[in-house]
């Protein structure tokens, strides 16, 4: 680990381990404990693979009864909990601790629900991104949200993170598809909120949930909202000589009340990088490709492609492909979709990024990225979902020379820092997690930040479901509860009339 | 008795920070236009937010909007117009239906009430479109959350949490927007003459296509000669909004057309008529009758939602009709008596939901949980926020009870 301060482990429960495996047992029976350290192993990172550690216990349990039975007992002995998807984090959300259950939910694997009249599905948690797609594609229907490892993210890890995808543009992030979940507090007790209906009654705690990184419950079961499949997709696949003139084009397909389905865009070392590997015919003499996918009638799509062709061309595009058949689009997408392997190829390691930033910033922020690139002596390609300003800089770097993680995380820190500095914030969609985590402050004040903790306070006031993500500073809910006002300590002689 | 009206920020958090101080509570207020919404409050002090007012930031091309939260919707819906843009969620308008006047309304109270209108259905409410705000707690601490980008998930939605706190968690100074395009043409399909069964069927077969349609409501009849000058007539009306690009609205119709050609009379509407069945549906003009009869907001699962009306029909009168493909049922109880516990009994049956009671006398409203009652867990979880941002219940304390 390279200088991430995780909770000090709690020597009392590193000592009764053995006790607590022997009633977690007593809770999930049979296969659902995992305790040798060979087995454990598979679980000791997720998606951020910089950080390991092994949990004190593994347990997948198959009930809402043993998630709420497991999480009461661990509540009851002040022990702590990592719940855990799939495990395809990209910052460190489910990393485990040492001290920690790691509560998994691979064994809820059962869509409960389909129902297309009101074109909802209900889902266990541990069931794929994708499964939900696979389960209703047979009359038409999809899942819209569409994170790149939809073929293992889990739909329960989906909301824990508010996922994303190329999609999100036009259809939305996973909070504006959900329309209801089931989930276990810390204490055990069982909550629904929202279901097949829209807006949940009261306060959103719905909202509040997605995008939660598994520290206020564990969700149980979800209700998303299915869409009609479009009747067709096509594809242009756009170069131009410069990133601001391609920056410019995106702004005015949105000037022009255009939302694409999908609007991408990669940088010269991505465009090269993917082109070598996988030769989709990108274009190697342009500094930014743009890939916009229009979905929907083929009348509309054909009108729109018109549309937006005319305005690559009014912004100086050199190239403009336009898809003519369904492989043809999937060319365009192959090399965007195989970027992050293909920079694998190039680098021995890269480290991927993920700010979001006010569109018309990208000159300025890819000019400091160029900056911090010749500091720092690190290469970096861009990919990113252009459409609302969501970067995914991959900054390439070699693991096994001594110091150049650090170097790379510095780098990738610092981007970070000019995300926030042009308006834009730390995590678009991979969540803040154990990698952005000291970085909070950069966006957020104490103030801000203790704002958040309160949420925090009031479900799971013992701080002991995923403890040492997302707040950079833990402190007690008991100090936070304090009124530091009291009356007659603020002295207002003369009310204040405005 | 105070009346507080900042017009900064800064006088905002003094104001709370003198209530928190005082342990004063405070009505929070922008325009008054929801103010019959909720448990009546006997606060002897108020927070007018109407005079922090005014549009921050506008870039269309970014598709973002920053306004203080005392700003009226209604300037802040004709400068989008004047860019081609909207916000797509499409606030609706409570004034009329409450006996106030129509156009009134702040930014601050379409987040705090999380209003949405017709077009919820495929563009999401209130909550949907919000990236960030600016707010001061009930402890008197001056916070922001989010931002002003769209993909954001650095950190819990806080912007969120307090949408649909009608106020009771803290005050909002500066809200931020997602604003979108308004679609360059609206065309609404009717089917006339269907009983609110074969609606509910109409309507999911039309949101099972690939047409795209944004807005889906069921004017049984008689309640449709309420809407749009009674240029519907007064036949039942089943109306199906499709919005877009020219050609592509003419083909999603022509595929409606065919889809639902057997179910009954198909009428096309477009511009102007159609902008206005769509405005009055928003703002539950048909129940727009200057009485006090008490009216429920109740959302659930579309397809029940004809059910619960037919059962209820049998034990009070009532009328009703339903927008959001059946899933959100407007009801006007037609003797008078709320029958909250009746009709919140039938919608637990029907598949859940939740009933709101939009308009009763202030007796009815003391008397009765105004907000659907929760499941005792989720009611406790609920108060802790409520102690958490607002330990001293000075803000609209007892609103939501």
């Amino acid at each position: 680990m390279s200088g991430l301060a995780m909770p000090k482990p709690d020597a009392g429960t590193l000592r009764r381990r053995s006790e607590i495996v022997a009633d977690m047992r007593i809770i999930v029976p049979g296969e659902g404990v995992v305790d040798a350290a060979n087995e454990m192993r598979a679980f000791e990172s997720d998606g951020l693979t910089a950080y390991r550690q092994v949990p004190l216990v593994v347990v997948l349990p198959e009930t809402v009864a043993q998630v709420s039975r497991v999480l009461k007992y661990c509540s009851d002995r002040n022990i702590r909990v990592v719940p855990r998807g799939s495990g395809t984090s990209l910052s460190g959300g489910a990393l485990p601790l040492e001290d920690a259950v790691l509560l998994v939910m691979s064994r809820f694997n059962r869509i409960l629900a389909i129902d297309f009249p009101n074109r909802i599905v209900v889902a266990q948690p541990g069931v794929t991104n994708l499964g939900i797609t696979t389960a209703v594609e047979q009359e038409g229907f999809y899942y819209a949200p569409d994170p790149s490892s939809q073929i293992a993210c889990s739909i329960g890890g989906n909301v824990a993170e508010n996922s994303g995808g190329v999609h999100c543009l036009k259809y939305g992030l996973t909070a504006n598809n959900v329309l209801g979940i089931e989930m276990v507090l810390m204490n055990g007790e069982v909550v629904r909120l929202g279901g097949s209906h829209l807006d949940a009654e009261g306060y959103d705690l719905l909202g509040v949930m997605t995008g939660s990184e598994g520290l206020l419950g564990v969700v149980t079961e979800v209700t998303v909202r299915i869409l009609k499949k479009p009747e067709t997709a096509r594809a242009l696949l756009i170069g131009f000589p410069t990133s601001e003139q391609g920056g410019q084009c995106v702004a005015d397909i949105i000037g022009a009340g255009i939302i694409p389905g999908g609007m991408e865009m990669m940088d010269r070392p991505a465009i090269h990088a993917a082109e070598d590997f996988v030769h989709a015919g990108y274009p190697l003499d342009v500094e930014a490709l743009l890939i916009v996918e229009l979905d929907g009638p083929g009348v509309e799509v054909d009108h729109l492609i018109t549309a937006v062709e005319a305005i690559a061309i009014a912004n100086g595009s050199t190239t403009c492909r336009i898809s003519q058949s369904e492989q043809e689009r999937l060319s365009f997408w192959a090399g965007r979709k195989a970027a992050f392997p293909a920079v694998g190829r190039i680098s021995p390691d890269y480290y991927c990024m993920d700010g979001t930033i006010p569109r018309k910033e990208l000159p300025r922020v890819l000019a400091g990225m160029r900056e911090l690139s010749e500091k720092y002596g690190l290469g970096v390609a861009n990919v990113f979902h252009a459409g609302d300003g969501n970067l995914h800089p991959l900054i390439l770097y070699d693991a096994n020379i001594p110091g150049e993680l650090d170097k790379a995380e510095s780098f990738g820190a610092d981007i970070l820092r000019l995300c926030v500095k042009v308006g834009g914030v730390l995590t678009g969609e991979h969540g803040v997690g154990v990698e952005k985590r000291d970085l909070m402050p950069e966006m957020f004040s104490q103030i801000d930040l203790d704002q958040q903790m309160r949420v925090k306070c009031a479900f799971d006031p013992g701080h002991l479901l995923n403890p040492g993500k997302v707040f950079p500073q833990l402190r007690r809910c008991a100090e936070l509860g304090r009124m530091h006002v009291h009356r007659g300590q603020v002295a207002f002689p003369d009310i204040p009339r405005f | 008795m105070t009346t507080f009206t900042p017009t900064t920020s800064e006088e905002v958090l003094s104001s709370v920070a003198w209530a928190v101080a005082e342990e004063a509570p405070l009505e929070i207020l922008g325009h008054g236009s929801k103010r019959g919404i909720g448990r009546p409050l006997q606060t002897e002090h108020t927070l007018d937010l109407s005079k922090l007012s005014g549009v921050t930031l506008y870039e269309p091309a970014e598709l973002v909007l920053s306004a203080k939260a005392g700003t009226g919707l209604a300037e802040i819906e004709q400068l989008l117009a004047q860019n081609g843009q909207q916000l797509a969620f499409e606030p609706m308008d409570y004034g009329p239906l409450l006996g106030g006047e129509p156009g009134k309304g702040t930014i601050g109270g379409v987040l705090g009430a999380n209003l949405s209108g017709p077009r919820r259905l495929k563009a999401g409410a209130a909550r949907d479109h919000i990236l960030g705000i600016n707010v001061v707690s009930g402890r008197g601490e001056a916070f922001k959350s989010g931002g002003r980008v769209v993909k954001n998930v650095t950190g819990y939605d806080l912007s969120k949490l307090m949408a649909n706190s009608w106020g009771t968690l803290a005050v909002f100074t500066d809200v931020t927007f997602k604003v979108l395009p308004t679609a360059e043409t609206e065309v609404t399909l009717a089917v006339r003459g269907l009983l609110d069964d074969a609606a509910a069927g109409a309507m999911a077969l039309a949101l099972g296509s690939s047409a795209e349609v944004s807005s889906a409501a069921h004017l049984p009849e008689r309640i449709a000669a309420r809407v749009a000058g009674g240029s519907l007539g007064s036949d039942a009306a089943t109306v199906l909004r499709v919005e877009g690009f020219g050609p592509s609205v003419a083909y999603r119709i022509a595929a409606l057309k065919t889809l639902l050609g057997k179910a009954g009379p198909l009428e096309e509407i477009a511009g102007e008529a159609s902008k206005a069945i769509w405005r009055d549906v928003r703002d539950i003009r048909p129940f727009v009758d200057g009485s006090e009869k008490p009216v429920w907001r109740v959302s659930m699962t579309p397809a029940q939602g004809h059910q619960m009306v037919l059962t209820l029909r049998m034990q009070a009168g009532v009328s009703a009709f339903y927008d959001w493909q059946g899933g959100l049922v407007w009801l006007r109880m037609e003797e008078g008596d709320p029958e909250a516990a009746l009709l919140r009994g039938l919608l637990r049956k029907h598949g859940g939901g939740h009933a709101t009671l939009v308009r009763a006398a202030p007796a009815h409203r003391a008397a009765l949980p105004v907000f659907e009652p929760q499941a005792p867990a989720l009611a406790a979880l609920s108060q802790r926020l409520k102690q958490e941002f607002d330990p001293k219940n000075i803000l609209n304390p007892g609103r939501m009870a």
